[in-house]
């Protein structure tokens, strides 16, 4: 009997502008001047947000903080892919995606300031509270996805992790129950090739991340995560099928990690300068600027100007954050339950919190 | 009024719930077309169709942490773990997220899904398949935990748990499944959750059980005047009825099948020295299972706190 290929798996590889910042225009996604422009007046807003807070934890002003500078192309592209009505589950670093829904800066700010009411979204909005503990949010993103279409609503989910998460059972279990009912959901991986010290190679002896998708049966892409034009032209695509009833994508954004994991850690301990020299050359920002450039979108005075403004409106935001009144403490014990038990009641005379 | 056993208690309540809530779903392993490995979901698939009773992979994981986004939603998903042995895959999912989202998000998303559950030893089955780790999710603040113990509570606490605004980890007795029946009323009703059911009335002795020991507690209570309170709600847990119980009586026995320390025992018997010491006669007694993992068949009577170790402690208590 012949040995027969009973199943191939092949993955693809999206790029759209390269690093010298030239396109390839058949791959182009239709976006206006405006759009572009946009994009990049939120990455530069993304990257302000960012560096203020990693300069308020060292002042003492919040607390531990996940840096997302490097990934602002797969956080911006792929949430500029979304709808407004979309449900989002984040990790712990996603300012990006925050960013470009328009979340209330002042709210992340104060979230990473140790105060539960950043994460308490507004109505209008339909993040889900960043996820501490890595990856355990996928599944949360196919239930959600799953709902959608229970009810007939034609909407997606998507999950934001990275390359540790994608270890975990989670990630698995989750990406297969999407694929068994063909949930909208968009699995996006940022594999940033470190997770706090582990290399992604100690994360899989999988040649991708995105070829994981294939044993839950839907597509997997690799995408330069440095190119916002990919990252974004690839969830679009996966939105769209999605929406009309195709299942689940799964989209790993190739990038890195510029910073160190957390403001508690140390990347020199485990990987070189150089290495970072490299991709520091390879960063989104750099890439968009080259390519606007080329297009007559950029100017240097341009970007100063909206440096300022971003500067501006982070200022404001940290005033704002900083002015909010402190929490209650009656709020630890509030919102166990829909209702206080008799236990809670008595405990919050108990503990003196009882106004 | 019909008399019932509990699987088909438990049954009725699923089915009810469905036709009175579209967005009740059920969803795990085998409960669409083979009705549950106890056949509590039976005849439930032909009822409301594959979209609202789900076989799904074999991923306890997976079937809790898509719940917890299906009721974020907006979805009710009723989970069925098959045994309480496979649950502990999905324990971050229950404990890191299920418990905390209304407080994390500061009530704006909440998670409200019941996982049901059968636990405790006394089927004969394989390794795995008799746990009683109540206590664990009793612990844990942000989720419900209710045993009931007839076809009647059943019933009604299954519905008042799909109706809960949180998430309730309802353990059904697998050793009383079939074993016993009671009436159920034509009607509708539920059995609020976090109130306690003085089973027996008595002036003697306090006895706290819930689940299979409940009715153990009770046979054992023949030559006694035993007050037999049936917890039903173990998070949170009905307080009051058991002080007030025990400052008629002065006495307490706790009778549980999870091992003795941590055991839910330990917390009541706790309370009650903080706040009935006084009315005390005899000290607190625990009936429980050794400390030591849960055995297979041949083993598991012997395991089971056992109706002479029940009444020894009744006749500890009065002697003393």
């Amino acid at each position: 009997m012949p040995i027969n290929i009973i199943e191939k798996i092949e993955i693809k590889y999206l790029q759209i502008v390269n690093e010298k910042g030239e396109a390839d225009s058949s791959l182009m996604p239709p976006l206006s001047n405006d759009e572009i422009k946009k994009l990049f007046e939120t990455m530069i807003l993304a990257r302000t947000f960012n560096h203020r807070a990693l300069s308020l934890q060292r002042e003492g002003r919040i607390g531990t903080y996940a840096s997302i500078w490097g990934q602002e192309a797969s956080q911006i592209g792929s949430a500029y892919a979304l709808d407004k009505d979309d449900w989002i589950f984040p990790s712990f670093r996603e300012s990006g995606v925050f960013v470009e829904k328009g979340y209330p800066l002042w709210m992340l700010y104060r979230y990473w300031a140790g105060d539960e009411r950043g994460m308490q979204i507004p109505e209008g909005f339909y993040l889900f509270p960043m996820s501490v503990p890595v990856g355990t949010h996928v599944p949360h993103a196919t239930g959600a996805a799953w709902a959608m279409r229970l009810k007939g609503h034609r909407k997606v989910a998507a999950a934001y992790f990275g390359d540790g998460g994608s270890s975990k059972g989670d990630f698995y279990e989750g990406m297969n129950f999407a694929g068994v009912f063909k949930a909208p959901v968009i699995f996006l991986c940022q594999n940033n090739q470190w997770a706090i010290s582990v290399p992604r190679a100690r994360q899989t002896a999988a040649k991708t991340i995105a070829q994981k998708a294939a044993a839950c049966g839907f597509e997997g892409i690799q995408v330069d995560g440095n190119d916002i034009f990919a990252v974004y032209k690839a969830t679009k695509d996966a939105v769209e099928k999605a929406k009309n009833g195709g299942g689940p994508t799964l989209i790993e954004c190739f990038t890195y990690r510029l910073d160190d994991h957390t403001t508690s850690d140390d990347a020199s301990r485990y990987r070189t300068e150089e290495e970072v020299e490299v991709w520091k050359k390879k960063e989104p920002l750099i890439r968009l600027r080259l390519f606007m450039e080329k297009k007559g979108l950029w100017t240097k005075q341009y970007e100063d100007e909206v440096s300022k403004k971003a500067q501006e409106t982070v200022d404001k935001e940290i005033q704002k954050a900083e002015a909010f009144a402190a929490p209650d403490p009656a709020d630890i014990v509030r919102y166990t339950y829909g209702e206080l038990t008799p236990r809670q009641k008595r405990e919050l005379k108990e503990f003196g919190w009882e106004k | 009024m019909g008399k019932i056993n509990i699987v088909q208690a438990i049954n009725q309540a699923l089915a009810e719930e469905m036709e009175r809530d579209r967005d009740v779903v059920i969803l795990g392993e085998d409960v669409a077309k083979d009705g549950g490995v106890f056949r509590v979901t039976q005849g439930l698939l032909d009822k409301f169709g594959p979209e609202r009773v789900i076989d799904t992979p074999l991923s306890e994981l997976g079937i809790i942490g898509a719940a917890v986004g299906l009721a974020a939603y907006g979805i009710k998903p009723v989970a069925e773990i098959q045994f309480m042995g496979f649950i502990y895959a999905g324990l971050e999912q229950v404990f890191s997220h299920a418990a905390r989202i209304r407080s994390r998000s500061r009530g704006r998303y909440t998670c409200p899904m019941v996982v049901r559950t059968p636990y405790g030893i006394g089927i004969k089955p394989p390794e795995l398949h008799s746990e009683s780790s109540e206590a664990l999710f009793a612990q844990m603040p942000g989720i419900k935990v209710v045993v009931p113990s007839t076809p009647y509570n059943a019933k009604g606490l299954l519905k008042s748990a799909i109706r809960d605004p949180d998430t309730v980890i309802f353990l059904e007795p697998s050793r009383l499944y079939r074993s016993i029946k009671s009436d159920v009323p034509d009607g509708e009703y539920t059995i609020p959750l976090g109130k306690a059911h003085i089973h027996e009335q008595g002036k003697d002795i306090t006895v706290v059980a819930w689940g299979t020991m409940l009715h153990r507690a009770a046979d054992a209570a023949e030559d006694f005047d035993c007050e037999i309170i049936d917890l039903m709600t173990l998070r949170p847990y009905d307080e009051e009825t058991i002080i007030n119980s025990v400052k008629k009586t002065g006495r307490l026995v706790i009778v549980h099948e999870a091992p003795r320390v941590g055991g839910f025992g330990a917390e009541i018997a706790a309370l009650v020295a903080e706040k009935a010491m006084e009315y005390l006669k005899a000290p607190i007694l625990r009936v429980t299972a050794p400390d030591a993992v849960i055995p297979m068949a041949r083993l598991e009577d012997h395991y089971m706190p056992s109706p002479e170790s029940i009444k020894k402690a009744y006749r500890t208590v009065m002697e003393y």
